[in-house]
């Protein structure tokens, strides 16, 4: 894939990842949040949060299953997006819901798990947001690999995040469960075998 | 996929292309299709499906099976209330002091931001879902420790005793709340018509469960049907209401219709909606949402900012129709009804029977 295509392709990703955050725009210019705006606000960026983390996870799935390997420059992009739509997130939690009310939201994260593993996955996002630029790519070297595999663990934590916030009913936080457990389950499948594989041939000789 | 015939619609003819756009059901198809591989476009379809509504198209039900949860009300709940809600006045009740002075909250922000399983556990599916249930004609039957079983319809219901209006706070347990301006009489007066026995500690009351008109009973999400329960002084209590109105008007399906019970310094979901049978118990009737989650719904329920939901703080509260910058208020005690029902809780542990 040549590099001005990437460039459109790049180009459309802002266009369309800028959408839901002008929607909500849209929305509350005109008092259309429903009943409850700020839940509202809470639930659209925290699910295009995920969204966007299980696009950026989706990557490597990709690789592995077509040999395409054109989509991996668009990960930082797609990662970033995460980042700022669960930055979003946190500040409708902290300044729409509790005013910047800190006692009051330091005990809610200290004491209820589903806060505090929400509230982990959001930090953890933070340093894999900083090292995302070339510089620290080329200055980490093998450790920006390693470090960048919290993602997957903010994967697990986001998850435990939604389905622990539904009273009852599972169902759409199951759907995101879903796609987490395919997206992990290619690279575990692909890891394995390659190792199956190598044990194999050592067999052999 | 469940059918329908288009005899059962309601009379105010829905047209399908009102409530649920085509694509919406088609991106589902889509959703289906690309699982596992067209990740990106997949998640956002999940994201854009709107609540499903029991949409007649071609003589079946669309989507209405399939219930997915979601916390967004339609943005466009002054539409829902023009197009789903029939209105209907209540004429002869009593203007009360009940909750003078209170600011009500908006009659279509009551209207479609509803828990109500049976139709659903989107916030802003009852509204929709609910225009097939109907209310009248509507009998409760009378059982358990009485004098007599028998049975009232909502007519005589209605007469047994002056129709009030009474101003409530309405505190949700999920942190939300509302002031809703109910019609109704004391469930006091139903208590003393059924005549119970000595025997009768408790109340249950039972809702409706008809998978037909309730598209959300269909799903096992809860043990249908729907069951709560009161201890008999605290359905004695005058606070204690059975609403069959709201707004000076005919109780919409989606609150509940066409009676309900509001306790309100309890949490919402105390307030069995659609009730079909009401027993008189010796000992304390297991509910539904105690069943559910025996850890996080007690049977008392009593609103309480010192006792957390496991899951959530309950020491605040978001008034709904404060707006996007509202904020939070502080929850209180019973609700703010502590000088009428702290008496009946006293010397009790409200930690341990939260």
């Amino acid at each position: 894939m040549d590099k001005q295509r990437i460039v459109y392709i790049k180009s459309l990703i802002w266009f369309l990842a800028l959408l839901p955050l002008a929607r909500l725009v849209w929305l509350g210019a005109n008092e259309n949040l429903g009943a409850n705006p700020i839940e509202f606000v809470e639930r659209s960026t925290g699910t295009w949060a995920l969204v966007f983390l299980l696009a950026t996870l989706s990557m490597t799935p990709i690789r592995l299953l077509t040999g395409q390997i054109w989509q991996i420059q668009l990960r930082r992009l797609l990662g970033l997006f995460m980042f700022f739509y669960a930055s979003l997130h946190v500040t409708t939690y902290v300044w729409l819901d509790f005013s910047f009310f800190w006692p009051d939201i330091i005990k809610d994260v200290a004491k209820h798990p589903r806060i505090l593993v929400g509230f982990a996955a959001f930090l953890l996002t933070i340093p894999l947001a900083a090292t995302s630029n070339s510089f620290m790519i080329k200055r980490l070297k093998t450790n920006w690999k390693k470090l960048h595999q919290a993602v997957y663990l903010i994967g697990i934590l986001a998850i435990l995040h939604f389905l622990w916030l539904v009273k009852k009913d599972v169902t759409e936080p199951l759907y995101f469960a879903l796609v987490l457990f395919f997206l992990l389950g290619i690279r575990l499948y692909y890891k394995y075998q390659s190792k199956f594989s190598k044990l194999h041939k050592g067999v052999r000789i | 996929m469940v059918i329908i015939s288009k005899s059962d619609a309601n009379p105010s003819n829905i047209q399908p292309s009102e409530i649920t756009p085509r694509l919406v059901f088609e991106d589902r198809r889509t959703f289906i299709k690309a699982a596992g591989f067209g990740l990106i476009a997949s998640s956002s379809i999940l994201l854009s499906a709107k609540p499903r509504a029991a949409v007649i198209a071609g003589g079946e039900t669309k989507g209405a099976g399939v219930l997915v949860g979601r916390a967004n009300a339609p943005a466009t709940s002054e539409k829902v209330v023009s197009k789903y809600i029939p209105r209907q006045k209540i004429t002869g009740y009593n203007k009360t002091a009940y909750g003078a002075g209170e600011k009500l909250t908006k009659y279509q922000d009551v209207t479609t931001y509803n828990n109500y399983y049976e139709f659903g556990t989107g916030k802003g599916d009852p509204a929709i879902e609910s225009t097939l249930f109907k209310p009248r004609p509507w009998s409760i039957s009378i059982e358990g420790e009485v004098k007599k079983a028998k049975s009232i319809n909502i007519e005589e219901l209605m007469k047994l005793a002056p129709l009030e209006e009474r101003i409530y706070r309405h505190r949700c347990v999920e942190a939300w709340s509302m002031v809703i301006p109910w019609v109704g009489l004391p469930l006091a007066s139903l208590v003393k018509w059924a005549e119970p026995t000595g025997n009768a500690k408790y109340i249950e009351f039972i809702s409706a469960n008809d998978p037909k008109t309730m598209p959300g009973v269909r799903s096992p999400i809860l043990d249908w049907p729907y069951t709560e329960g009161l201890r008999m002084d605290e359905a004695m209590n005058p606070l204690t209401l059975l609403a069959v109105g709201l707004y000076g008007e005919v109780l919409p399906n989606q609150n509940g219709a066409p009676v309900r019970l509001v306790a309100p310094w309890k949490y919402g979901f105390k307030g069995a909606k659609a009730i079909v049978k009401i027993r008189f118990v010796e000992k304390m009737p297991l509910t539904t949402w105690v069943k559910s989650g025996p850890n996080e719904y007690g049977f008392y329920a009593n609103v309480n900012p010192e006792v957390d939901h496991p899951r959530w703080s309950q020491s605040s509260e978001k008034p709904i129709g404060a707006g996007l910058f509202g904020g939070r208020i502080k929850t209180k005690m019973f609700n703010g009804y502590s000088e009428q029902v702290a008496q009946m809780y006293a010397g009790m542990d409200l930690f341990n029977n939260f």
